[in-house]
């Protein structure tokens, strides 16, 4: 049904009645209860919800690197529950950067290799031009210097940030992030989140991130409120969704 | 992505962590070096030991007079063998090749101002060399002619030329034994010590009939044995039963009648010394393939521990795009690379350590001849085995990773 409509009509999220299980032997615990969401080209969506709720098991899933245990996740009108592993992790490189809360950089590598893996994974790319784009892409989260250092030779904030350039150097169509400024101080959050809005302004760059931080949240479009792994609001009003939040279940 | 890059990304991923890339280099080579080094050292024992078997030589029968039953200890007394049966036994048996009788002596030698005296001092035939497989360093050995006329002559073995020569040419010198001169004609080649550690050199060999004439004044053609060499090893026992017919017939003695003489051939000394060298072997070879278990538990172990080690890292480049045959590629080019380096040390490692030990082994020991040998069979089977452990516990935890989703390597701490 969602394939016959018109390109420009199509969201580019369609999530349709999506379950995750996590089957522990004795207990199963749902951390996903039946989700459908749609979101559109260059929205700036922000999840929320208490700890436990089930953000990150849907930015996971958004982010095709988990599986839902039923339902339909169509992205850019592609069927991904039933794509192959090799074609999912096609996927993952060319339309998806995902930045995490505790970076997950490569050790004892340099700041420009990290930036450079994605395009290594792709096809075709001359070394030199390999080089170059990540250079360029540090030079965007304004860490053209630090390209010769290591992660353990850089503070969080800029760890995040090379993190950053690594999500965004194949150019994909989204940028998923899950608390991406847990591990950082308010004045790097601040930052990191400006670099948000400015890429989602300037490059039309969809942006879907995670966060528990109201101050956070506010600079998103869109908020989407999660509790024990169901949507209760789906809101563009920030002052709503902080009362939803904090109201008492 | 193609193959470039899996090496490209596999060898960054090497040189990141020199150290993990390092230790198992270090498994592979001591692996392969120790199994190399064990079997080299064994095989240069066996060779030894199997060289020493030459020097007695294996395809020797030797004939006792006496009876059966008596067994040689009676075989002074009894004066059965002539020289004649040594010679029908060359020309009769199909199996043998050469014959010589043998006539035992002893005294002093003497020339000039220096004695000394013989381990052995036998009288012999012509054919003796060729019994014993034993050449001459220089001269000649004395004739059919030498002996037939009681002739004067000798022939001596190293030890006696390093006794009574010192450097002079003892070649036409004369020595004398109970005061009668002996002109040397030949010297033996040198044989060294036979595995009882008996100086095969200290030897001094003379016509059979002078030693029985002039030495010990006897009248009679008897012997003391007879040494028979068969054409080959394999006809060892043919050439045994060629002799004892023969003897009998020319001995007239009948079926069922004792023999007067004893055969005696050193097939079951060949059999022991084969058993010892097959045990040496065995024993040399569960010491390698234990050695190979060791380095190959060596190696599982660093891979193992790397690869779980590295279940994050797995996570952290599938999270961003590889898929699994990249993952696998990465693993397995690693796996490859650290092999071969480890494969060419270790056996370079090896063929030095085994020419080093067999030299130390020889240098330690005065008298240990030990041949230097580099066992490349077992550097090859080691270094293949090295291989296929380093490669399979390399790609197997890899393998079972990057059938996880991202996010579950991801999760490994
Ligand atoms: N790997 C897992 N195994 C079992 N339960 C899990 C796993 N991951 C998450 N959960 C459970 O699923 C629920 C949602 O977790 P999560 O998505 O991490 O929440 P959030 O990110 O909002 O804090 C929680 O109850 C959590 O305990
Ligand atoms: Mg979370």
């Amino acid at each position: 049904m969602t394939a016959t409509l018109p390109l420009t009509t199509r969201p580019l999220i369609q999530l349709t009645d999506v379950r995750k299980v996590y089957d522990l032997g004795e207990v199963q615990v749902e951390a996903l209860k039946g989700t459908t969401l749609q979101i559109e080209r260059g929205e700036f969506v922000a999840l929320i919800g208490p700890s436990g709720s089930g953000k990150s098991t849907l930015m996971n899933t958004l982010g095709c690197l988990d599986r839902p245990t039923s339902g339909s996740y169509l992205l850019d009108g592609q069927e991904i529950v039933t794509m192959t592993r090799d074609q999912r992790a096609m996927i993952r490189n060319k339309s998806i950067g995902f930045v995490f809360q505790n970076f997950n950089l490569l050790n004892r590598t340099s700041a420009i290799e990290n930036v450079e893996l994605p395009m290594l994974y792709a096809q075709g790319i001359s070394a030199r031009v390999r080089r170059s784009r990540a250079l360029e892409m540090l030079e965007k989260v304004g860490l053209a210097e630090r390209g010769h250092h290591h992660s353990s030779q850089l503070s969080g904030g800029q760890q995040q940030r090379v993190a950053i350039a690594r999500a965004l150097v194949n150019n994909p169509s989204i940028l998923m992030a899950d608390e991406p400024t847990g591990n950082l101080d308010t004045k790097t959050s601040k930052e990191v989140i400006e670099l948000f809005q400015k890429l989602n302004r300037e490059q039309s760059l969809t942006v879907i991130l995670v966060t528990h931080d109201q101050s956070v949240a506010r600079n998103a479009n869109r908020k989407i409120v999660l509790r024990d792994g169901e949507i209760i609001l789906d809101t563009t009003d920030s002052q709503l969704a902080q009362e939803t939040l904090n109201s008492p279940v | 992505m193609g193959l470039l890059n899996s090496i490209r990304i596999a060898l960054r991923a090497l040189l990141k962590n020199k150290m993990r890339a390092a230790l198992t280099i270090l498994g592979v080579v001591i692996g392969i070096a120790a199994v190399t080094t064990m079997v080299s050292i064994g095989q240069s024992a066996s060779k030894l030991v199997e060289g020493q078997f030459q020097t007695l030589g294996t395809n020797v029968i030797v004939v006792f007079p006496g009876s059966q039953r008596g067994g040689p200890v009676r075989q002074a007394l009894v004066q059965t063998l002539t020289a004649d049966d040594a010679e029908s036994i060359a020309k009769e048996c199909p199996a043998v090749l050469a014959t010589t009788p043998l006539v035992a002596a002893t005294g002093q030698v003497i020339y000039g101002n220096s004695n000394w005296s013989p381990k052995d001092m036998f009288g012999v035939g012509e054919d003796y060399p060729i019994v014993r497989n034993w050449s001459l360093q220089s001269g000649g050995f004395f004739s059919k002619r030498e002996i037939n006329s009681n002739a004067k002559v000798c022939v001596i073995g190293q030890t006696l030329v390093a006794k009574l020569f010192q450097t002079s040419n003892p070649l036409n010198e004369t020595i004398r034994v109970k005061n009668i001169p002996f002109r040397i004609v030949g010297v033996l080649a040198k044989k060294g010590a036979s595995m009882m550690g008996d100086d095969l050199d200290d030897i001094l060999l003379m016509p059979y009939t002078t030693v029985r004439k002039r030495l010990q004044g006897s009248a009679f053609n008897s012997v003391n044995a007879i040494m028979v060499s068969a054409k080959q090893e394999s006809q060892m026992s043919d050439a045994t039963d060629e002799i004892k017919q023969l003897l009998l017939d020319r001995h007239d003695i009948s079926d069922g009648q004792p023999s007067d003489f004893l055969v005696q051939n050193t097939t079951e000394i060949a059999a022991i010394l084969t058993f010892i060298t097959g045990s040496l072997t065995m024993m040399l070879a569960s010491i390698a393939g234990i050695s190979l278990v060791v380095g190959g538990v060596g190696i599982m172990n660093i891979m193992l521990v790397s690869v779980t080690e590295r279940t994050k890292e797995i996570g952290i480049r599938m999270a961003i795009g590889a898929r699994g045959r990249d993952i696998l590629r990465q693993f397995l080019v690693e796996a490859v690379v650290l092999s071969s380096i480890g494969g060419f040390i270790g056996v370079s490692l090896g063929i030095a350590m085994s020419t080093a030990a067999t030299t130390l082994i020889n240098y330690v020991s005065s008298g240990a001849d030990w041949p230097i040998i580099v066992s490349i069979p077992a550097a090859l089977v080691a270094m293949t085995f090295a291989a296929i452990v380093g490669v399979f516990f390399g790609y197997y935890p890899a393998l079972r990773a990057s059938r996880l989703d991202p996010i579950e390597a991801l999760r490994y701490e």
